[in-house]
């Protein structure tokens, strides 16, 4: 365990160099290494979806990737999802005014999740949204409100015509 | 915000000053990193019960990055033994109630014995945290296996074997309570039905498990303790009690907390092992457990067995009710007889029962240990009366709804005594409600005259379809107390600090609404300081449905005080009468002449001690006042579930078409965060009803360890809650409110169970435990009828 392998990942649309155990996970690798502690592990098998990030375009469990597999790809983590760090997304806006989080521990994976949801199928149903949701478990909310919160933000994204990619 | 004037109580505010949660910006304890610090894994028992032989460390010593690891034996002398799980308990309690009282006290690792798989053995240490579980897998420790004790009757009978040496059997709790005399009341009548009701094991699982951080900061030698609990001023206490130190040096944060639900509400053994470790090695440690370790040592709920009579009338009016219980209190309990006797003071329910009887028993089993989850005992008490009432309408031909109606406390008989005393040492007292509207309520938003039409015609095409109704009553607001400190900085915002601490219920909105109008400020300028032992002298913490009732009143009250010594001071600077003074935009001011004010920042500044003091004579410098409410009992808020499921009977598989609840919380403080609480209560209790079981097998191995095998429901599962609310104030505390965090996960199971059975009517089947999984549907219809079996007790 004490050989080094060297990791060079683009997050968040900065360039990180690092060296790191065989074992480390994406997840602890942005967690413990870069201080993004936004993505959250909520059970490290994969199941809870609390870690999801945005990995070279499409969602992955963090905590199921390893840091070396990651390595030349590109991350958005929910720290990069609004534009400035500051202005709220839409994804993120639609979450406080339909209350879609309340822990927040959660939270995060959901946005992802719901990024890569709404990028696919900009008017997604209600169906369609619970269906996709299915990957990710919230203790708080009972999921209603974060259905919607997404019906909400796919809403307003259709009515600006904005653009949902500022990844 | 689009009214930024008061009243703010009773509006729907967003929850804007908790963005943090969106942007990643929300610190918990897993995102704590301080300089030099250790990471901490521990071993624990891989048997339900063993005798401890030897344990050996040398292997995991000789390892890179491992600092150390420490034994029961080498701590044994150093912490001090947890305390008494029923000190929690009132005097007044006690003595009304003469409870047996026996319970074991765990240590913070295990000694001789091990009494559950997942109990702590060693702790190790390392630079970080795949090198210290490295250790954990290098320590050997050699046990020699004792018998399991896994099934609680089994623990009753003569000769079983002892989970605690030094008791003489495995009863660790026990108490009877009654009104009336149920014996003749039961001979006496029409009709009597005995039931055997099992409410099964299942736990919170918030979705961050617990994690400890501690360091004693070099300059002021004060132990910080980072946890994620929901009783930080408890936390201290305890470690303080248990390392012999100054409460004053020790010092508990929690952070932002990724759910709690009522396991974080004790003190457990990583919180004292890591405050111990921090202060022998002076460097900061963290240890945070993971979703295994979860399952295996966060505390499990529910798990009781009830064997009930009931008698009633041909009207289906209830005459005598009698219960004993058992409860799988694992191998230990924290909480004392906190779940086993709110079963007992909530099993009458919005009911009138005139004889009534319960014994309840907790048992000792080499389990994880059992302790309050989110409802604590309520759920269990309305699984077992809710279905008494189906199964009195299913006996007499009668519409559930009906024999509900013809067995409430009805409106004008509030405030109700219900003839037994309530766990904080009070009667038990219905203080106000419309038990008979909530149900209507309900009945409406869920359209059940429909319902019950369709069911019929549905039924004829093979479609089985079902409606259950689950009505409760809950006692909310919980003492013992609960503080507000009210200050008035120079910046002239209204600081609020509180022992409460949320963990999702968005107390940082609530408590702004109700602060802004008290204050005549907007909700942002109330700034909330809470999960700290340092904001606040004493606290209680966040649990019981009881966060907003008592700080609330709390906050009424030490607000009240602050404005007259600010109304003092106001009428010294401007010159005129206190009387004449008004609060309002962040200022005081002169009635009718709105210049002739001062601003709270002025105020603040006015206040200082030194050379800007403007302070009349005789006031104490500082804008300042603490309160701590002491409510007179609890308030009792009310609600009626009504569940639509449609059951495939080749698959056994339940669909959920439909779930109202109707609420009586008493007066609102903000009906979005209102339904956001019930929606997650809801869900909670349908992952109980349907999906979440701890299973143990014969010899006490947990075969449900992470979220592979144990469900809990998803965005597909859970469907979309209808809410209705009534508001009948409490005339208990000044705002009229009442506490409703846990009351969404209480009436699920019993909703859903009696949905089913409605379902499957014409099978004859009865629906006497739960989950009802696919399993469990299928064999309640291959089995149709259950024997009673004897009383367990």
């Amino acid at each position: 365990m004490t050989e080094k392998h060297a990791v060079e990942l683009t997050v968040n649309g900065k360039h990180y160099e690092g060296s790191v155990d065989a074992r480390l996970s994406l997840a602890d690798f942005l967690r413990d290494h870069l201080g993004l502690t936004g993505t959250h592990l909520g059970c490290e098998q994969g199941i809870c979806g609390s870690c999801t990030v945005i990995f070279d375009g499409d969602t992955v469990r963090s905590c199921l990737l390893l840091a070396v597999q990651a390595n030349g790809g590109t991350v958005v983590t929910v720290e990069g999802l609004s534009k400035d760090g500051e202005r709220l997304h839409p994804i993120q806006q639609g979450f406080v005014e339909r209350l879609g989080f309340q822990c927040g521990f959660c939270t995060p994976g959901f946005l992802m999740t719901i990024y890569e949801l709404i990028n696919q199928n900009p008017s997604p149903s209600e169906a369609e949204i619970r269906e996709r949701l299915s990957g990710n478990l919230c203790r708080c909310t009972g999921y209603q409100n974060i259905v919607a919160a997404v019906l909400w933000a796919a809403e307003r994204l259709r009515a600006h015509n904005e653009e949902i990619s500022p990844l | 915000m689009a009214d930024r004037s008061p009243p703010f109580i009773g509006r729907s505010l967003k929850p804007h000053k908790s963005v943090r949660f969106l942007t990643g910006k929300g610190i918990y304890v897993g995102d704590i990193r301080l300089p030099n610090m250790l990471h901490a894994a521990l071993a624990r028992s891989i048997h339900a019960h063993a005798r401890i032989h030897s344990i050996n460390a040398d292997k995991a010593l000789a390892l890179d990055g491992v600092v150390g690891v420490w034994t029961g034996r080498e701590i044994e002398r150093r912490i001090s033994a947890f305390p008494e799980s029923f000190e929690i308990h009132p005097v007044a309690w006690l003595e009304g109630v003469k409870p047996i009282l026996r319970g074991p006290r765990p240590t913070a690792l295990a000694h001789a014995k091990v009494h559950y798989v997942g109990e702590p053995v060693a702790i190790a240490l390392a630079e970080d945290r795949h090198k210290a579980e490295d250790a954990v897998d290098a320590v050997e420790i050699e046990y020699g296996e004792l018998p399991a004790v896994i099934a609680p009757d089994e623990a009753l009978k003569p000769g079983a074997t002892l989970v605690h040496e030094e008791a003489k059997d495995n009863i660790v709790f026990s108490f009877s309570i009654a009104k009336g005399d149920v014996d003749p009341a039961m001979s006496g009548a029409p009709h009597t039905l005995r039931e055997r009701f099992r409410h099964h094991r299942y736990c919170a699982a918030p979705l961050e498990c617990r994690g400890v951080v501690a360091w004693v900061e070099p300059k002021t030698n004060v132990l910080t303790v980072w946890s994620s609990t929901q009783m930080p001023h408890l936390v201290r206490r305890q470690i303080a009690a248990q390392l012999n130190l100054a409460e004053e040096t020790v010092r508990v944060i929690a952070p932002d907390i990724g759910g709690g639900f009522g396991p974080k509400v004790f003190v457990y053994p990583e919180e004292i092992l890591v405050a111990f470790l921090a202060l022998q090695l002076r460097r900061p440690i963290k240890w945070i457990e993971d979703r295994r370790e979860h399952f295996l040592s966060t505390a499990h709920g529910r798990d009781q067995i009830h064997d009930v009579e009931i008698a009633f009338g041909g009207d289906g009016r209830v005459l005598a009710f009698r219960d004993r219980f058992l409860l799988d209190n694992g191998a230990y309990n924290p909480m004392g007889l906190t779940d086993a006797y709110n079963t007992a003071a909530h099993l009458q329910g919005p009911y009138k029962i005139p004889n009534f009887a319960v014994t309840g028993t907790c048992v000792s089993t080499n389990k994880v240990p059992n302790a309050p989850y989110r409802g604590a005992g309520r759920p269990e008490a309305v699984f077992v009366m809710e279905r008494c009432m189906d199964r009195i309408a299913g006996h007499l031909g009668l519409d559930p709804a009906e024999v509900r109606r013809r067995n409430f406390v009805q409106p004008e008989e509030m405030p109700y005594r219900a003839g037994i005393l309530y766990r904080d040492g009070e009667p038990v007292c219905y203080d106000s409600g419309n038990f008979p509207e909530t149900l209507a309520r309900a009945l409406d938003a869920a359209q059940y005259g429909k319902l019950r039409e369709q069911q019929q015609e549905l039924r004829r095409s093979g479609r089985y379809v079902g409606v259950g109704i689950g009505c409760y009553v809950e006692g909310t607001g919980v003492g013992s107390f609960e503080g507000a400190k009210v200050r008035i900085d120079a910046s002239g915002r209204v600081i609020v600090a509180t022992g409460a601490t949320g963990h999702g219920q968005g107390h940082e909105t609530i408590f702004a609404q109700i602060a802004s109008d008290l204050w005549g400020v907007t909700p942002d300028e109330v700034l909330l300081v809470e999960g700290d032992t340092s904001a606040i002298p004493f606290g209680c913490g966040t649990f019981g449905s009881r966060s907003t009732v008592n700080v609330g009143s709390a906050l009424v009250e030490a607000s009240g005080r602050l404005k007259e010594k600010i109304l003092r001071l106001a009428a010294h600077l401007l010159e005129a009468n206190p009387d004449d003074l008004e609060f309002g935009g962040g200022k005081v001011f002169v009635r009718g002449l709105p210049q002739r004010a001062v601003s709270f920042s002025e105020l603040a500044r006015a206040a200082a001690p030194g050379w800007a003091s403007k302070m009349p004579d005789g006031l104490e410098p500082g804008l300042e006042a603490t309160f701590y409410f002491v409510p007179p009992t609890v308030t009792w808020s009310n609600a009626a579930h009504v569940a639509v499921v449609e059951v495939d009977v080749q698959t056994g598989g339940i669909k959920l078409l439909d779930y109202v609840v109707s609420h009586d919380a008493g007066r609102l403080i903000n009906p979005l965060l209102v339904d956001g609480q019930i929606h997650g209560g809801v869900a909670q209790g349908i992952g109980a009803a349907l999906y979440e079981e701890i299973v143990y097998d014969l010899n006490g191995q947990l075969l449900a360890g992470g979220f592979l095998n144990y469900l809990l429901p998803g965005a597909m599962e859970v469907p979309k809650i209808k809410t209705v609310h009534l508001e009948s104030p409490s005339p208990l505390n000044s705002l009229g409110i009442k506490g409703l965090g846990e009351g969404g996960a209480i009436a699920p199971p019993a909703a859903i169970a009696n949905a089913l059975a409605d379902a499957l009517a014409s099978f004859e089947v009865r629906v006497n435990e739960i989950p009802l999984t696919p399993d469990r549907v299928l064999e309640i219809l291959a089995r149709k009828e259950v024997d009673f079996k004897a009383p367990a007790v």
